[in-house]
């Protein structure tokens, strides 16, 4: 127990440092191919740190729930990042199931960020948090059913059990349903995270926003808890396709978080030239994609049943 | 060699799975003569690698008939009806994608119950011929224009083609010209009636041909 804590230990700790550095990655993308000047790689720490200065406003018709909101938000996704192994990495903690409080984690996550939203009382946060509870309700059962395929193609029953095997039977000989778990669970990253085909964060128009428009109250240390707990969440989710697509298992600690850090900003490169590459879907449209999602994973699963 | 044909039975289903979530007519045509390609490759792969000329031969012909011509026709007939996608399907895109890994999960399990396979072709082959048939029927009763239908029909051809393959392993040369002769036939002749029905009544939709029946 203590060794693993000991093995895992730079893994969550090198998490927490670079996590709000896949933003910058993806900026820095998306200005590259546009031909214009991107905001510095860092910025994501100025505006953490920046906030982290300022006094928080609250508006009067708020509870207790409006505050509690981002803390849970972030505990929550420690939570998470607490139990995924990043690549060869082990995680700190794992036990048998666990991949279903990852989900629940995320889950808690999201409902608290939603809560706070309604307890604002402004129609904009109360139909930003409709959109977002419609269109997870979509990705979820896809991020349950890709972890279901991966639990029944390699037979483990904790996440490091999982991402332990998916590296020793490696991609081309585990056969396509690998690649199929690893585009469905890359449509729940891009939509969990609020990217572009599903969602704008660029936008800061109410009408068109989703995830944005939820923690439009927030300010000062509060915001800086959601911007921070946003970039946890993806580095987490991130974390899941590197997993499976660059399974590197050197067994050399160094060799292993170095490839695995690589592939989360391959991964940021990857969706910012989504980005730049796409236009955002319609909102009738976005749950045809998560369907599909849905169908990957789920096709993944029946042919690992087979 | 294994892994190849995997892969190929794989962007099968993905290609089926493609067409149930799209309504553009025009990504079909495509996709329709993608899996005509793919067709052409199976005998190949059923035999091992060692091409004889009457292998050959057959491939030429598919690849010639179901990935050049078909598509050829096709796509003059959405020009002559000017249609470029099904509006209101029946069931909708999203319900179909659901109907369709419902529909692989039967196809599986009904391809265990039989103990037809031919053991040199991947053990997807046939659900992979059983779900192709069932997503073309699914097409052709779901789908309002009739040129739906015939892509459909060309789609159920193509998991008709896999299911022989994976049943018998040495189909007759005389048969499967044959049958490479009914389909291009049945594809001329239900281009040039589509042509008709578009010419005479402004629209393809099939829900019309109702109110024929006294």
């Amino acid at each position: 127990m203590a060794e693993r804590l000991a093995a895992s230990l730079p893994g969550f700790i090198l998490a927490l440092a670079l996590s709000p550095l896949l933003p910058g990655i993806i900026n820095k993308t998306k200005a590259l191919v546009a031909g214009r000047r991107s905001q510095p790689l860092l910025q994501s720490y100025h505006d953490i740190a920046k906030l982290l200065r300022k006094g928080a406003v609250y508006s009067r018709t708020t509870s207790w729930v409006f505050r509690a909101g981002p803390v849970v938000g972030l505990a929550a996704v420690l939570g998470a990042l607490a139990i995924v192994p990043l690549a060869g990495v082990p995680a700190p903690l794992s036990f048998g199931g666990d991949l279903v409080l990852l989900a629940y984690c995320l889950g808690l996550m999201r409902f608290f960020t939603v809560l706070a939203a309604l307890d604002t009382g402004s129609s904009f946060e109360g139909m930003g948090a409709s959109r977002e509870v419609q269109f997870s309700a979509l990705a979820e059962p896809a991020l349950l059913l890709a972890l279901a395929a991966l639990l029944r193609q390699t037979s483990g029953l904790s996440l490091i059990e999982i991402y332990s095997a998916a590296g020793t039977s490696s991609i081309i000989s585990a056969g396509p349903e690998m690649l199929l778990v690893a585009a469905a669970l890359g449509i729940v990253f891009l939509a969990e995270n609020a990217r572009i085909p599903i969602d704008d964060p660029d936008t800061h128009l109410e009408l068109t926003m989703i995830h944005e428009v939820m923690v439009l109250d927030h300010s000062g240390p509060d915001f800086a808890m959601i911007t921070y707990a946003a970039a946890l969440k993806m580095w987490i989710l991130g974390a899941l396709i590197v997993g499976i697509i660059l399974p590197v298992h050197s067994g050399s600690l160094f060799l292993d978080l170095g490839s695995a850090v690589i592939g989360m900003f391959g991964l940021a490169v990857v969706t910012g030239l989504i980005e730049s590459s796409m236009a955002r879907l319609r909102l009738l449209r976005v749950p045809h994609l998560l369907a599909s999602a849905m169908v990957m994973a789920g096709l993944a699963l029946i042919l690992a049943w087979r | 060699m294994a892994s190849w044909s995997d892969a190929l039975m794989m962007a099968f289903i993905l290609s089926d799975l493609a067409l149930l979530s799209s309504g553009r007519l025009k990504v079909w045509v495509r996709i329709v003569a993608v899996q005509g390609l793919m067709l052409g490759a199976l005998p190949m792969l059923a035999a091992h690698g060692q091409p004889t000329l009457r292998m050959a031969i057959l491939m030429a012909g598919g690849v010639g008939i179901r990935g050049m011509v078909f598509p050829f026709l096709l796509s003059r007939m959405l020009r002559s009806a000017n249609v470029r996608r099904e509006v209101e399907p029946y069931i909708g895109y999203t319900s179909s994608l659901l109907f369709g890994i419902f529909a692989i999960a039967v196809s599986i399990w009904l391809s265990s119950r039989l103990s037809l396979a031919n053991p040199t072709l991947p053990p997807l082959a046939g659900p992979v011929a059983i779900f192709t048939i069932l997503v073309g029927l699914f097409l052709i009763v779901s789908r309002k224009k009739a040129i739906s239908q015939v892509l459909g029909y060309l789609v159920m051809e193509n998991g008709i083609y896999v299911l022989g393959i994976w049943m018998v392993m040495e189909v007759p040369m005389l048969v499967e010209l044959g049958v490479l002769l009914d389909a291009f036939v049945a594809v001329f002749v239900m281009s040039i009636a589509t042509y008709h029905i578009s010419r005479e009544f402004d629209h393809i939709d099939v829900d019309q041909l109702d109110s024929l029946k006294g």
